[in-house]
């Protein structure tokens, strides 16, 4: 094809890109063509027919929005036909919706455009009843009096988020948009992604929180990157005197192309909540920790100056350090903190304290994923990207409810599956994305690593593996065939519950399949058999050879926004930045050079085993940045009583967490908006973040404290900025070698990225490993720790939900997340229901051997029957009281998704 | 009753009295004697043939059937689809429910023949909601036709396999256009898709597919069995050829389905086949070929009812549905419940449509009841206007066109209503 064709565009020759639209040609030559239904990143419509252009020849006027430039064409997009046309559609309009119908102030593109045409009114009668506001949403205003019928709502809704919830009844003049089966928006399943919000021309759908400054003309916007999970999408943040009152989707974004989720979009009144620290705090003297759980744990503590803060703090980790060594000291970093700060927590660990007692909550969502990884192929991250996923034929996810975890990722699965991908779902639970698979693969919990040698199996028997592949690219191979030869399909059904002939069905669409990838989440990774079942996956994608090429490979998708950069700046005990181990002498020195101090060579304790070393008293003092243990952790009864043995703790953090109140001093700092740096999202794509508000009375980025603190101690840490902060970070990490602030600016990139010439990679492991050969590593199917019994006959498995984030610090915080899921539902399946006697919405009392919750139940075929399931966000009734802290022997993390509990109908 | 008679080709058999339609009785009059024919042939042959005979589309548009079927790319590998147009929902048109109801076999024979020519292997039937006699008639007649090895696999041992399915409408005119019926098809809302892309290019399920009407497919047997020659004989050749179904209909003395040569005198039909005005009246008015074709007068009645000529003259011949009115009628109310009619069909995508049929209708009842405005005929024609040819279907060119057209020829009978507040024929 020609790189451009000729045509001639209101009288003039112009030269144009052969597959651009009309719209698109005018644009790219400077003619403004109007629209109101089109919307750049779906199929056009055409509906709304203001778009008419003129083209010589035809007797028909033609959708510029959607028609295909021809060589040759002549266009008028001014013609008096054209106008004519465009000025009758808007006063068609304008009989229903007058100048001045919206006045919220979002802006209506329908009034601008009659304003432009120079209409006021309309020659027609308006209707004589309109539709009344629906408010049932707490997050969304409806108001179908000012819809114009353009359906840009749908397709933002069935289109780009692959959400259906929107749709039209009726037709004719009676058309309307329809949520559902034409329910209230509240009442209908709808999940709040406000996708329609920001596609509307016109404001029958707005955003309702802070309606009142949101749409003030002097808001500023700034480009950054959401705070809650690992997809990484980018938002601009509008801000109004200093506080945040609207977040929209950044369009141009490689991540999300604008979409956001609830949370997202919905999800940032904490930032300025009254709850907020702004003055650090010294615990008074003789209150003991568990005052705090005695009314307003503030009253435990009274407002210090900052410089007496920062000198209690040096003193008193100083003087820990001298007295029981740098090992008796722990740091928990946070993967809520961008990569600067992680890189200097790890730093501040490392060189000021001397210990390699550093970790994050990654130890708690995917370190068997990342341990397994590193293990099998060298690289502990995705293999892919995100956006891959419309290269694949075949997409599993297992163990991931995808749609709530990682929900703009979910979108894009639900979209790729709707262009032809086939989708498998391999999960317990009747999550969301099995409404959009093919195929859905129900195994019991805790049975995953037959269920995956029971694919190999039939893979192997079948020849649908890779024989060249294993040959030239992978080691171990001859270990997996006695091992996988002990699961025949009729064996796996019997432990896995799952049909031997949907097994064989799914392993030949995989072993066939020209590219498939597999997803994977927390319900793979957070078992005592965490590494073994990464392992499994890992081997099925060898044996098939779907890793190393665009739409193969072998993704765990992580937490937190930033939990792949911190470990990727070493906020973990093994590795130095850039997975360097810390127990290689030569690496060690390499670092020793660089920072210019001796450094110890013992490996660390992981956050689960600084646990236990508390309770033995080998752990004296903790520094915790960011994080909220005291809920997050697995058997929170056990967990507490560690930390209580503790002779000191500081706290850093944006609120007073459940663990925080138990601090002895506790340092308010800035949030995501109130600062810049790096994150590092799932797919390793390192993103620039922007500040956007100033931090809330004296609290300060982490950043600086932790270099204050440092001073104070001895090492000097004299940055002038984050910029500063990551050359050096880049500097001794080689796959962020090549990156700097300046070539972050526009998407981010991908590591590793080696030098400055490098553009990064979408996919890894291409020519070779990053170890050299993958590694088989068969496993044989292990039971969980803790089985049913008679005492404690259902299996708890816990997990999140859309509307909430981690422990609830942040999200329950958030006005209209707070009110979408305002409090915590235990799932359990009717049958199990039933023989309870309990229906939805009565309080059950869910009993583990140790510990007791009390909360409503939701009945739902969603949790298979025997098992329940209960979100971990609701430090009131919190999951972890429950859950056993039994832990995978490789990566050290707990069994989130596995334990025995009873429930019991409470009074 | 001594109107002239002429050949007949679709409807020869129901001539019979005690003719049901049955396989059997379809076969012992020549019936299923084309397939063969058009089997022994290459499918670009029977494209080919089918383009000689000068067979035009019977749903509506009169489009030339074997161009569209040359408009199929030709890639054997590629998916097809045949679609049957039996939705008609034309007010003024009931031919295809005689077809459905009475002779459903020549539409299977001829369905397997379009299947053929472009190599379909999957052909659906959309047949209007409301026909349930129809329906059920047809469903009968596919059910012999698998049985006897007309459908299925190996057509009459040819190695040809086709499937023919039956689907049935819920009730919307727009499902008769024909993306409408394909998105119908597919299971989605009944709306119109923007062409290009047109159908046979990207149609059902986004692969290649003819749509035809009922009719049209029911010219095929006979033209195979008689020649390409031979039917272009009928009517008025090139152009212009065989033979169509009028359904006549109003205030004439004998109204009913008349299979008649293309090109006779609007007079003819009226007047000779129709048995005239009833009751000895005099003729206002003519719609001559559906509710959206523009109107006809008595001034018009030498024009030949042919898809050209009727063009020529200003209308369309559309789906054959003449709708006679004799001198008691008023144009006002006419204007008022065709304009009901389409707002009420409008699938409602187009702005112009949407709300311009609406307030069409709107505006027009208003005139009807006497509370016109001297404006108002202004702002109707200018709406009009606008509402043709700048939509992605042309039901929106339908609705405006007849009104249009009524108060071209008739602007007294409106003025009247506006002036008097009255009506001049004094209808209720
Ligand atoms: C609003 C509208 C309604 C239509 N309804 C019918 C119908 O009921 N039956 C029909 O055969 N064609 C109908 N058509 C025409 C079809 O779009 C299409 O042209 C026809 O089915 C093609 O078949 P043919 O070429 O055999 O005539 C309609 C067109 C429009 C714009
Ligand atoms: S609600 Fe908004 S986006 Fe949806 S159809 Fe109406 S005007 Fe368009
Ligand atoms: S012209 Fe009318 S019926 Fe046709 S697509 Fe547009 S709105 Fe629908
Ligand atoms: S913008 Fe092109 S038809 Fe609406």
């Amino acid at each position: 094809m020609a790189d451009t064709i000729g045509l001639t565009l209101n009288g003039r020759s112009q030269e144009v890109a052969p597959a651009a639209t009309i719209w698109q040609a005018a644009r790219a030559v400077g003619l403004e063509v109007p629209t109101l239904c089109y919307d750049s990143r779906v199929a056009p419509a055409g509906n709304c027919r203001v778009c008419m252009v003129e083209v010589a020849g035809e007797r028909v006027l033609a959708p510029a929005c959607a028609r295909q430039v021809q060589p040759g064409m002549v266009i008028e997009t001014q013609s008096p036909k054209a106008v004519a046309a465009r000025r009758m559609v808007v006063e068609l309009y304008l009989a229903d919706h007058p100048l001045g119908t919206c006045g919220v102030g979002k802006g209506c593109e329908l009034e601008a455009l009659a304003r432009r045409l120079g209409l006021r009114g309309s020659r027609f009668p308006a209707r004589s009843s309109a539709p009344k506001p629906d408010l049932s949403s707490p997050v969304i205003a409806v108001d179908l009096s000012k819809c114009i019928l353009c359906r840009r709502c749908i397709s933002a809704c069935s289109d780009l988020q692959v959400n259906n919830v929107i749709g039209l009844d009726a037709r004719g003049f009676s058309t309307t948009i329809s949520f559902d089966t034409n329910l209230a928006m509240g009442r209908s399943t709808c999940v709040s992604c406000g996708e329609c919000v920001s596609a509307c021309p016109t404001e029958a759908l707005v955003e309702r929180l802070h309606q009142d400054v949101a749409f003030r003309p002097d808001a500023r916007k700034t480009r950054t990157v959401c705070p809650y999970c690992g997809v990484g999408c980018n938002v601009e943040l509008h801000v109004v005197d200093n506080r945040v009152v609207r977040v929209t989707g950044t369009r141009e974004s490689a991540v999300n192309l604008g979409k956001l989720c609830v949370k997202g979009r919905f999800g940032y009144d904490f930032i300025q909540h009254p709850d907020r620290l702004t003055r650090a705090l010294i615990r008074r003297p003789g209150v003991p920790r568990e005052a705090a759980d005695q009314g307003d744990p503030r009253d435990c503590f009274r407002e210090a100056s900052w410089d007496e803060a920062l000198d209690l703090v040096a003193a008193r980790l100083g003087g820990l350090k001298a007295r029981y060594g740098p090992d008796a000291l722990g740091v928990v970093s946070s993967a809520k903190c961008p990569n600067e700060e992680n890189y200097l927590i790890q730093k501040f660990a490392r060189v000021v304290l001397g210990t390699n007692n550093v970790d994050h909550c990654i130890r708690l969502c995917h370190a068997s994923s990342v341990a397994a990884l590193i293990y099998a192929l060298g690289s502990g991250a995705m293999t892919n990207s995100s956006f891959e996923v419309y290269s694949s034929d075949v997409i599993i996810v297992m163990g991931s409810n995808t749609t709530e975890n990682h929900p703009i990722i979910s979108s894009h699965m639900r979209q790729a599956a709707k262009r032809g991908a086939t989708l498998i779902v391999i999960d317990p639970r009747r999550i969301e994305l099995v409404n959009h698979a093919h195929i859905w693969l129900r195994q019991r919990p805790g049975t995953d690593v037959a269920l995956l040698n029971g694919l190999m199996h039939v893979i192997l028997k079948e020849g649908l593996h890779d024989e060249a592949f294993i040959r030239g690219r992978t080691e171990g191979f001859e270990q997996l065939g006695p091992v996988i030869e002990a699961y025949p399909p009729e064996r796996v059904e019997a432990i896995t519950g799952v049909p031997a002939a949907d097994l064989v069905r799914v392993a030949r669409l995989y072993g066939r399949a020209k590219a498939a990838a597999i997803y994977w989440g927390m319900g793979m990774s957070q078992h005592t058999t965490g590494t073994d079942n990464c392992l499994s996956l890992i081997n099925l994608g060898l044996l098939c050879g779907h890793v190393g090429r665009e739409g193969t490979g072998l993704n765990p998708l992580r937490g937190q926004n930033n939990v792949q950069g911190a470990g990727d700046m070493g906020a973990i005990p093994d590795n130095y930045p850039g997975y360097q181990p810390v127990e290689d002498p030569g690496t060690r020195e390499k670092f020793e050079r660089a920072w210019g101090v001796p450094l110890n060579p013992r490996r660390g304790l992981t956050i689960t085993e600084m646990m236990e070393a508390m309770r033995q008293g080998g752990l004296r003092g903790m520094y915790i940045v960011g994080e909220n243990p005291l809920v997050s952790e697995a058997n929170i009864a056990h967990a507490r009583a560690a930390l209580f043995r503790l002779e000191w703790i500081v706290a850093q953090d944006i609120f007073l967490n459940e663990t925080a109140r138990y601090a002895d001093v506790v340092l308010p700092a800035a949030c995501f908006a109130e600062k810049g740096g790096t994150y590092t999202n799932t797919d390793r794509r390192v993103q620039l973040a922007r500040q956007a508000v100033e931090p809330p009375g004296e609290a300060r980025a982490d950043w600086e404290i932790i270099c204050d603190v440092a001073v104070r101690m001895g090492y000097p840490m004299p940055y002038e900025d984050l910029a500063e902060v990551f050359a050096e970070a880049a500097a001794v990490t080689p796959i962020y070698a090549g990156l700097s602030y300046a070539r972050l600016q526009g998407e981010g990139l991908q590591w590793p990225c080696a030098d400055a010439t490098s553009v990064g990679a979408p996919f890894l492991h291409k020519e070779r490993f990053t170890r050299g050969l993958g590694r088989f590593v068969p496993c044989h199917q292990r039971p969980p720790r803790e089985l049913p019994d008679d005492d404690f006959p259902f299996v708890l498995n816990t997990g999140r939900v859309l509307e909430h984030w981690h422990t609830g610090s942040m999200t329950r915080r958030s006005h209209g997340l707070d009110a979408l899921y305002p409090e915590l539902l235990v799932s359990i399946h009717p049958l199990d229901a039933d023989e309870l006697r309990v229906r939805s919405g009565d309080r059950v009392q869910v009993v583990s051997r140790r510990g007791r919750i009390t909360a409503r139940a939701e009945v739902t075929e969603q949790t298979p029957k025997g098992s329940i399931f209960i979100p971990f966000h609701f430090a009131e009734a919190a999951a972890n009281l429950l859950t056993i802290d039994a832990l995978d022997p490789v990566a050290k993390i707990p069994e989130y998704k596995f334990c025995a509990v009873r429930v019991e109908r409470a009074a | 009753m001594s109107a002239p008679a002429y050949e007949k080709v679709i409807l020869r058999n129901l001539q019979d009295p005690g003719y049901r339609g049955t396989l059997a009785e379809y076969r012992a009059r020549g019936g299923y004697s084309g397939l063969p024919k058009a089997l022994q042939l290459q499918p670009q042959e029977v494209i080919d043939l089918v383009k000689q005979s000068g067979l035009r589309g019977r749903g509506g548009a009169g489009f030339p059937t074997g161009l569209k079927w040359d408009f199929v790319p030709k890639d054997l590998a590629l998916t097809k689809y045949v679609a049957i147009n039996g939705d008609e929902g034309e007010p003024g048109t009931f031919k295809d429910r005689q077809l459905l109801e009475q002779e459903p076999h020549p539409i299977i024979e001829g369905t397997v023949i379009t299947a053929y020519a472009i190599g379909a292997h999957v052909a659906y039937i959309y047949v209007r909601g409301e026909f349930v006699e129809g329906a059920k008639v047809f469903q009968r007649a596919l059910e012999e036709a698998y049985a006897a090895g007309f459908l299925g696999k190996n057509i009459l041992g040819s190695g040809f396999d086709l499937d023919f399915y039956m689907h049935r409408g819920a009730g919307a005119y727009i499902c008769g256009e024909e993306t409408g019926l394909l998105e119908s098809l597919e299971g989605k809302r009944g709306q119109p898709r923007l062409k290009p892309p047109f159908p046979a290019v990207k149609g059902l399920f986004g692969k290649p597919t003819v749509v035809n009407n009922v009719e049209t497919v029911s010219n095929l047997p006979p033209i195979l069995v008689g020649g390409p020659e031979w039917y272009a004989g009928i009517g008025v050749p090139p152009k212009n050829t065989g033979t169509r179904i009028f359904s006549i209909s109003g205030h004439v003395e004998r109204p009913g389905n008349y299979e008649l040569p293309l090109g006779l005198p609007l007079r003819e039909l009226i007047f000779e086949h129709a048995g005239g005005i009833r009751g000895g009246r005099q003729l206002k008015a003519v719609i001559p070929g559906g509710a959206s074709s523009p109107i006809f007068t008595p001034a018009h009645l030498d024009v030949k009812m042919d898809f050209d000529s009727v063009a020529a003259a200003g209308s369309m011949a559309g789906s054959g549905g003449v709708v006679v009115m004799d001198e008691t009628t008023c144009l006002v109310r006419v204007a008022r419940v065709i304009a009901h009619f389409f707002a009420h069909e409008s699938c409602g995508q187009c702005t112009q449509c949407r709300e311009g049929t609406a307030w069409l209708h709107k505006m027009l009842t208003r005139i009807d009841e006497g509370k016109g405005r001297p404006e108002d005929l202004e702002v109707i024609l200018d709406v009009c206007d606008n509402m043709k040819g700048k939509t992605i279907c042309v039901l929106s060119d339908a609705a405006a066109m007849p009104i249009e057209s009524y108060i071209k020829h008739f602007r007294d009978d409106f003025e009247h209503h506006i002036r008097g507040g009255a009506c001049p024929t004094g209808m209720a």
